[in-house]
């Protein structure tokens, strides 16, 4: 402790309350009442601060945890702020903004610091200006290099290819061919290329509209020139949005449409998956697929890119 | 003691005469003043909740075999990310109520910032001098909706992986360079080679919160150098500011606050279950879930991306997915430029270029408060379009019913609000005694049976017999001789 008494004659301009000053009465009217509230709150509060350390040790519930810190730290804020609102000086007091904007006398020295004395100096020596201003900008140019470049590949083709080859077995998630009877009507399945299983850009639906012998005549899509990318009433769709690459995941089976669960778009797998009602703005591409040895292989890759839409593609 | 440590300070710093100028600080009372707070308190239970997870968590993509606690995961093979924020969840002491807890105050310091900016826009106080920090504060709110979505991507479950999958569509939809930029960030094609992870672990951990961290003392230290505004009131001029001081009355309040907003930030952590990563499940990119919606602050841009018409764009051998780059990407550039632009926009329609410290009644300035409502109201309506099967769900209504709804609400309800506000700013402004708190009446009735009122005593703030502001004291004298020499006086011990 410091010698002297905390109640400090004033000394100079230094501002004094008196005690009668209405200035220095709280707000509440009756301060036992306020003061007492505030320590039921703190009182709360220190016994939710011990009840979170007892919580934590015996039990490491949740919601002990939250209850008990919860309480803890809520009492202790309340009673602090009441203390700070109901029982502490209410004034109003004053402060004076002093305006900070400086004279115009100084204003206009500073500028003239930078055009005269500096654009001055520059003036003189344009050459080696300039010459700062050339390396700064091979600088923040060269230094783009490493902080951009360095980051990932070029895209190079990889948009517009997926692993879909001629003749790729269609597989499941864990890699197991499947069966031309694996599907019954209705039925969907996600499948991927042999030895690429979960691979993002090869995911494709493969749906059973109808159960079809080779005898029958192919499933009649309305999509021109794709008669025969059907095969025993299977069709298989890239299972990529094309709107922003969310997985095409629901499948209304009685009104035969893919619905993207993202933003729904909705495609109509009888028509070739063209989207009819959301913000996707092609149809699903479709893989061609055919029944070898009794399972389903591609017949071919996609004749185009898959997923959303971007700057390079045709 | 304490006068030794301030004159050791005060001999190698100088700090007595600032500091007793910070210790007298003025601040007006409001509690609309508070909103800001509220954001700032979020803030700090955010940095420290965030520490806390960031002990435990593992930004990587690697595979392991989960061998924790919740029995449904176990001998599954999932990410290090997803498996550690599983295990951090059920396998560390408190850890899931400071997970949830960290993800509530994400959220209400996202939502605290947007109610303090509406606060900020309605009372004008964003006009000269405090441009500067108008543009400070939408750059934290840029920056806090960037963050919250990199701190909601990195637990690796399958929402925030589906999440991650549209971010990285909408970057590759930016013409020219959208595919480059794409497969530099994440290290290839999607799902790129699991770099993403790491990468943005170090902007939610390390760079956007130090950034965040530095504007926010740029901030409060604009608010000291100009002082905070005021609403208009007894004694309160464009060269004032009247209030209680820093310490210790604004101090007591303010710590107080930041105990119980983080008290109620706990709570909702402890009560009220936010992201359950473990019933999501591991991310893979072929698997989604039904009515998966972003995080609250996303919202706005998920309901335009969905109400979207799909104008694709195709020629030149080039493809402008303009369904995604309009929304997304220009949209979303355009709101925040014009958030910026919104204190230069006013001047130039007002030609007001003087400083106002004082604070204007969103009432007495009809045009931009209805302007504001109407913005709001849009923000809003397209928050709302992010919902567009769970309410033709709920409503069992046809999903191409809702959204076409949205398509039209989306621009009539804002043009309503405009008008409606517009018309009630009027109507209040011309109320008589607007603005003043009503006084009850007691009324008496005479032995007679007549009957007549009388106003009651006004309270604090009634504005009737409210003191004239004096400087704040720094001395008070609390002498026992001046105590008994005061009769009549009350006597409070503070």
């Amino acid at each position: 402790m410091s010698d002297e008494p905390l109640t400090a004659e004033p000394t100079g301009a230094l501002p004094v309350a008196a005690l009668d000053d209405p200035h220095q009465l709280p707000y509440a009217r009756h301060p036992a009442r306020a003061q007492a509230v505030a320590v039921v709150s703190m009182t709360i509060g220190i016994l939710g601060c011990i009840g979170f350390g007892i919580a934590y040790w015996i039990s490491d519930q949740t919601q002990w945890e939250a209850i008990t810190l919860g309480l803890g730290l809520l009492g202790l804020g309340f009673g602090l702020t009441a203390w700070g609102k109901y029982l502490m000086a209410q004034g109003p007091f004053v402060e004076e903004r002093h305006p900070f904007n400086s004279s115009e006398e100084e204003v206009k020295a500073m500028t003239a610091a930078i055009t005269q004395r500096g654009g001055i100096v520059v003036g003189r020596r344009k050459l080696l200006g300039g010459l700062f201003a050339i390396g700064s900008l091979a600088f923040g140019v060269v230094a783009a290099f490493p902080l951009i470049r360095s980051l990932g590949p070029k895209p190079g083709r990889s948009l517009f290819v997926t692993n879909w080859k001629k003749n790729s077995p269609l597989v499941t998630v864990d890699g197991r061919p499947v069966h031309k009877n694996d599907l019954e009507v209705g039925g969907v399945l996600t499948v991927f290329p042999k030895g690429f299983a979960g691979s993002s850009p090869d995911q494709t639906i493969l749906l059973r509209l109808e159960e079809l012998t080779p005898e029958d005549p192919p499933l009649s899509l309305a999509s021109p020139g794709r008669s025969d990318w059907t095969a025993l009433g299977y069709v298989a769709y890239s299972k990529m949005c094309t709107h922003l690459g969310c997985p095409v995941g629901l499948y209304q089976q009685q009104t035969v449409e893919l619905v993207c669960p993202c933003h729904q778009s909705i495609f109509n797998v009888l028509a070739g998956a063209v989207p009819e009602f959301g913000p996707a703005p092609r149809p699903l591409p479709q893989l061609p697929i055919k029944v070898r040895d009794g399972f389903l292989v591609a017949q071919d890759g996609y004749n185009q890119p898959i997923g959303p839409g971007f700057w390079e593609r045709p | 003691m304490i006068d030794e440590s301030v004159r050791w300070l005060d001999d190698r710093l100088g700090v007595a005469k600032g500091g007793r100028t910070l210790l007298d600080k003025i601040f007006p009372d409001h509690w609309s003043f508070m909103l800001g707070e509220i954001a700032l308190y979020s803030f700090v239970v955010l940095i420290a909740t965030g520490v806390f997870l960031s002990l435990y968590y593992i930004p990587s993509a690697h595979e392991v075999v989960y061998h924790g606690s919740y029995l449904p995961l176990r001998g599954q093979r999932v990410s290090e990310a997803y498996s550690s924020s599983v295990g951090l969840s059920f396998d560390v002491k408190s850890g899931l109520l400071m997970r949830q807890t960290h993800h509530w105050a994400a959220d209400v310091f996202l939502g605290s910032i947007a109610v303090h900016m509406a606060r900020i826009f309605f009372t004008g106080a964003f006009r000269k001098p405090r441009e500067l920090n108008w543009i400070v504060g939408v750059t934290m709110l840029m920056l806090g909706i960037v963050n919250g979505f990199l701190g909601y991507s990195l637990p690796d479950d399958l929402v925030s992986g589906t999440g991650i999958r549209i971010a990285y569509s909408i970057i590759e939809s930016i013409p020219l360079v959208g595919s480059y930029l794409g497969f530099f960030l994440f290290g290839g094609n999607y799902p790129g080679n699991g770099i993403i992870i790491p990468r943005f672990f170090i902007l939610h951990v390390l760079i956007l919160p130090v950034i965040i961290g530095g504007l926010i003392a740029v901030h409060l230290g604009l608010l000291v150098k100009q002082k905070h505004t005021q609403f208009p009131g007894k004694g309160k001029t464009e060269h004032n500011v009247v209030g209680t001081p820093m310490f210790p009355t604004f101090a007591a309040k303010t710590t107080g606050f930041m105990f119980m907003t983080s008290a109620v930030l706990l709570l909702l952590g402890g009560f009220a279950q936010i992201n359950p990563i473990w019933q999501f499940g591991q991310y893979e990119p072929y698997q989604i879930s039904y009515a998966v919606q972003p995080d609250w602050y996303m919202g706005w841009l998920d309901g335009a991306l969905r109400i979207m018409p799909s104008w694709e764009w195709v020629g030149w051998g080039h493809t402008l997915p303009l369904e995604i780059f309009l929304p997304a990407v220009v949209f979303a550039g355009l709101t925040f430029n014009f958030f910026y632009a919104w204190p230069h926009i006013e001047k130039r329609y007002t030609k007001d270029l003087a400083t106002h410290n004082l604070l204007d009644r969103p009432r007495d300035r009809p045009k931009r408060t209805a302007f504001g409502a109407a913005m709001l109201m849009f923000y809003f309506m397209l928050f709302c379009a992010s919902s567009t099967d769970v309410m033709a769900n709920f409503f069992n209504v046809s999903l191409n019913t809702v959204l076409w709804t949205f398509r039209i609400i989306v621009f009539a309800i804002p043009i309503i609000t405009y008008f409606v506000t517009f018309r009630i700013c009027n109507e209040m402004r011309a109320a008589e005694g607007i603005g003043k708190r009503k006084r009850a009446m007691v009324v008496n009735r005479s032995a007679e049976g007549a009957y007549s009122t009388t106003p009651t005593e006004p309270r604090p703030g009634d504005g009737a017999h409210e003191l004239d502001p004096i400087p704040v004291p720094t001395y008070i004298n609390l002498t026992p001789e001046e105590l008994e020499t005061a009769p009549g006086v009350r006597r409070v011990m503070r």
